[in-house]
């Protein structure tokens, strides 16, 4: 019966020649499909590569005209009826820088003009003169020589941003004033220098004089809290939780809560913050306390998890021998196993840390997202963030505020990746193979 | 006298007592430190204990209830007539008393009576700190006095001194407890009084968002209305098309990092892709805002379509951005952890590499690749930046991506920056949302987390 089912050798061959000639046509397709899957893969790096080198080209080409200024060589005379010796600092000083600039130009009479050639200039520039004089009263009766800053729209059209072939009505900047800074210009009063109000100065409505200076400051106080708040509690738990916690319900719970803990969002924080710190604990609105102590919650799972993954790394014989030679538990793990996880568990707190330094939203909760000039001097004052800041310049609708944008975020990033390399190099650099 | 001078004075007073303790040890047992129970220095640390425990526990809980205290004895020595006013009423006036002694501008004229109240806080102020000072320095000195008579060379100090330490240990780790107690008490209790106002049935099946509060009885849409679908819906619109950005960049980059990559090429890839996660949010924001948000509409107007400057593909896709490391790295590590066996089997039987990753590695790794996936949903509900810069305000019904939609975390943010009393549905709304954004990405991460720790196991 089976001898009839089978089918003679002959056939068989047939058959798997045929076979391994439809395998042999199929090879070429499934070799083609092998590497266009290897070719998705690749893209898909790529795409994300390119999506850094972009956003890094845009923020890094946008930043690079605000370390720059354009600024006015005037030569004042500082006459003593204009500025009364004993009342210096209430001297009329934006007539006094006025003055100068209205010499150089002595057709421009009618009000309108007048007034559109003084906008040319920043407020800043009377403050200059003021600080200046103030600074050394004997000036006054001199002739100076100083460096005022233009207005954000002149330097705009002296970066370029604002181009002068565009049409009038779409320019911030009139015909008239780009021929008074032309004329500037060949006198040979405008120079460009380098911005440095931008890390001096605190926050200002007038891009020119704005500076991150006071939320680099207020940045500072924020993570000092936090560091202070989240470093030594997040060690701790971490220490219990890894050695000595029993392994209970108890301890299972925290350990499920700083998981999640560590993925919930961060305006959630905010919300805490808002509620319990400034509604319950009535502490000041916008203050580095309030938002480095909000911070720290957010910081504090990072620095448990990474602290929990250092000690785990430390081997038992470590302990066994310094329990062999007498030492209680607690000196075995402060004398032993601490120090030696103590680079991973640094580690794990920088990037804790560089999180915290870049977030934004639960601080917007707790007001640190007011305008505030004054540099902060302490941890109760009213300040704000890099970040906030960057968020605030963002939304101001001046065009200098832009670059203004893009080179505080240069400024950030900066530090974050100095804190990111700081970690790698702690990382490699203790890494201990046991 | 200052707070840190207080501070200060009582950290000072807790090393002093750190030295007499050590020495007195020493003292008592001539010198001969063999003769102790413990090391000396666990005797300094036992009379610091005493000295520094209970004087800045103090300090702490004083600062802590002061401003109240302070405040009902200011409303107590206010005339009859201004402590029947109402609250919001009364908090203007106790503010404008504490800007008054601060020597700060006031909203009202400062008569006499104002005057009056400034001064009598400051005095309490004054007072407050005081006693604080007084009692804190006491309390070092008696601890110290009290610590040190106790050292004798048989006393167990180092004992004492581990017990306190493990006790602090232990408080520490509850800390993480208790943020998210605190969390959902906060939460829970500004929503239960916005349900109180708004009907939680209208919050959470109503289909209208526009929560202005009314200036006026008679004005237009006085009530407002909290119907929290259409940010629901633009919510979930725009981590949609978050994850159709990141979901396929990510699980193809992990696919080609964890099985055609080199160990080198990887070692380069995986922390330049996770420079992504480590970005702040603002700046992505930014760049939408600023880069594609405008290419976006230039491109539509070339093309003829009208896209929003605040679409929420822009915003969508540059969320995207942001999340293809969480989908990529968490992708990577389970597909390795696919045991060889599987692959070298699948290759006996003459599949190609791709066929393999199609029909082996993939399946294997399906539930930790879908774990990986719900993070980064969660991840993209709750971010907050780039919408709040990058979308809209208005909430709307809509699934035209090229139209502005809101968000629930814009919302929070629109509602609860700037000022605020605290007492109005539009601010109460803020803490409802929070619930909501809570709740829901606490059970996608529950899930995921379980997914992913369940599907680990499965292989070790």
């Amino acid at each position: 019966m089976t001898s009839e089912t089978l089918p003679d050798s002959g056939t068989i061959r047939d058959r798997n020649s045929d076979k391994s000639a439809l395998v042999k046509a199929g090879l070429k397709r499934r070799y083609a499909a092998e590497r266009r899957f290897r070719a998705y893969g690749v893209a898909g790096i790529l795409f994300g590569l390119g999506c850094i080198l972009l956003l890094f080209y845009t923020i890094g080409s946008n930043a690079i005209p605000a370390f720059t200024q354009t600024m006015l060589r005037l030569d004042i005379t500082l006459d003593p009826q204009d500025i009364d010796p004993d009342a210096i600092s209430t001297a009329n000083y934006r007539k006094i820088v006025r003055q100068p600039v209205r010499a150089l130009f002595p057709e421009v009479t009618s009000r309108r003009d007048k007034r559109a050639l003084a906008a040319m200039l920043s407020p800043g520039a009377a403050y200059a003169v003021r600080q200046m004089v103030i600074d050394d009263p004997s000036l006054i009766g001199k002739r100076i020589s100083i460096l005022v800053p233009l207005s954000d729209d002149i330097d705009q059209l002296n970066k370029g941003a604002i181009k002068a072939s565009s049409d009038e009505t779409e320019r911030r900047v009139s015909n008239k004033q780009i021929a008074w800074f032309e004329r500037l210009q060949d006198f040979g009063l405008v120079e460009t220098v380098f911005n440095t109000t931008l890390f001096t100065a605190g926050d200002s409505r007038e891009p020119e004089l704005a500076g991150i200076w006071g939320a680099v400051v207020g940045s500072f106080f924020t993570m000092i809290v936090t560091l202070a708040l989240a470093f030594p509690i997040g060690v701790a738990s971490a220490v219990y939780l890894e050695e000595f916690a029993p392994k209970n319900k108890w301890t299972q719970v925290i350990e499920v809560n700083i998981n999640n803990l560590a993925a919930v969002p961060s305006i959630v924080f905010g919300l805490l913050g808002l509620a319990v710190y400034i509604n319950f604990f009535g502490l000041p609105r916008s203050a580095p306390l309030v938002g480095g102590m909000v911070l720290a919650l957010m910081t504090l799972p990072t620095i448990i998890i990474a602290g929990r993954a250092a000690l785990k790394a430390v081997p038992p014989s470590i302990r066994d021998a310094a329990r062999g030679l007498g030492a209680s538990p607690l000196q075995v793990t402060t004398h032993h196993v601490l120090p030696l996880a103590m680079p991973g568990i640094l580690t794990g707190t920088i990037i804790g840390m560089a999180q915290a330094l870049g977030e934004t939203a639960p601080l917007l909760m707790i007001g640190m997202v007011a305008f505030i000039v004054d540099i902060p001097g302490g941890v109760t004052d009213p300040a704000t963030v890099m970040p906030v800041q960057i968020y605030l310049w963002s939304d101001a609708p001046e065009r200098a505020f832009v670059e203004r944008t893009s080179a505080a975020i240069a400024v950030l990033l900066g530090f974050l990746i100095l804190m990111n390399t700081l970690a790698v190099f702690l990382r490699k650099k203790f890494e201990r193979k046991w | 006298m200052s707070l840190s001078l207080i501070l200060g004075t009582l950290s000072i007073l807790t090393a002093i007592g750190f030295y007499m303790g050590r020495s007195r040890a020493l003292v008592s047992a001539d010198g001969d430190s063999h003769r102790l129970h413990s090391r000396p220095h666990y005797y300094g640390y036992y009379v610091a204990i005493w000295c520094g425990l209970p004087s800045i526990m103090f300090f702490g809980l004083w600062l802590a209830f002061e401003p109240n205290i302070v405040t009902s004895l200011l409303i107590d020595s206010l005339p009859a007539a201004q402590q029947q006013l109402g609250d919001a009423e009364l908090g203007l006036l106790l503010n404008d008393i504490r800007n008054l002694a601060r020597g700060d501008v006031t909203s009202r004229e400062a008569g006499p009576e104002l005057m009056a109240a400034a001064g009598y806080y400051n005095s309490l102020l004054q007072t407050s700190k005081l006693v604080l000072a007084a009692i804190a320095a006491t309390l070092a000195v008696a601890g110290i006095t009290f610590a040190r008579t106790r050292i004798v060379p048989e006393m167990r100090a180092r004992n004492f001194v581990e017990k306190v330490t493990m006790a602090a240990l232990v408080v520490c780790s509850t800390i993480a407890i208790l943020t998210t107690i605190g969390i959902v008490i906060s939460l829970l209790f500004e929503s239960i009084r916005f349900f109180q106002k708004v009907s939680p049935i209208d919050f959470l099946f109503g289909l209208e968002w526009s929560p202005q509060t009314a200036l006026r009885k008679d004005q237009v849409g006085a009530t407002g209305l909290f119907g929290a679908v259409p940010l629901l819906a633009g919510t979930m619109f725009i981590s949609l098309i978050a994850m159709c950005v990141a979901a396929p960049v990510g699980l193809l980059a992990a696919i080609y990092m964890s099985e055609y990559a080199s160990p080198r090429v990887r070692a380069w890839v995986k922390p330049a892709l996770e420079i992504l996660a480590g970005i702040p949010t603002v700046v992505y924001g930014f760049f939408a805002a600023l880069t594609v948000a405008p290419f976006l509409r230039g491109t539509g107007a070339d093309l003829g379509v009208d896209i929003s400057s605040e679409s929420a593909l822009a915003a969508g896709a540059v969320m995207g951005i942001m999340i293809i490391p969480f989908v990529s790295s968490l992708s990577d590590d389970v597909i390795r952890a696919v045991p060889q066996s599987l692959r070298e089997g699948s290759y006996g039987l003459g599949a190609t590499q791709s066929e393999t990753i199609k029909q082996v590695i993939i399946p294997a790794a399906l539930p930790g690749i879908v774990g990986s996936l719900l993070l980064a949903v969660s991840r993209a509900i709750g971010e907050t930046m780039i919408v709040v810069m990058a979308a809209g305000l208005a909430a709307k019904l809509t699934i035209n991506p090229f139209e502005a939609v809101t968000t629930v975390t814009v919302q929070i943010v629109t509602l609860l920056v700037g000022d605020q009393e605290f007492d109005s549905a539009k601010t109460l709304a803020a803490f409802a949302l929070g619930l909501m954004l809570f709740c829901v990405t606490l059970v996608l991460n529950v899930i995921a987390l379980t997914v992913v720790n369940k599907y680990r196991e499965q292989y070790d």
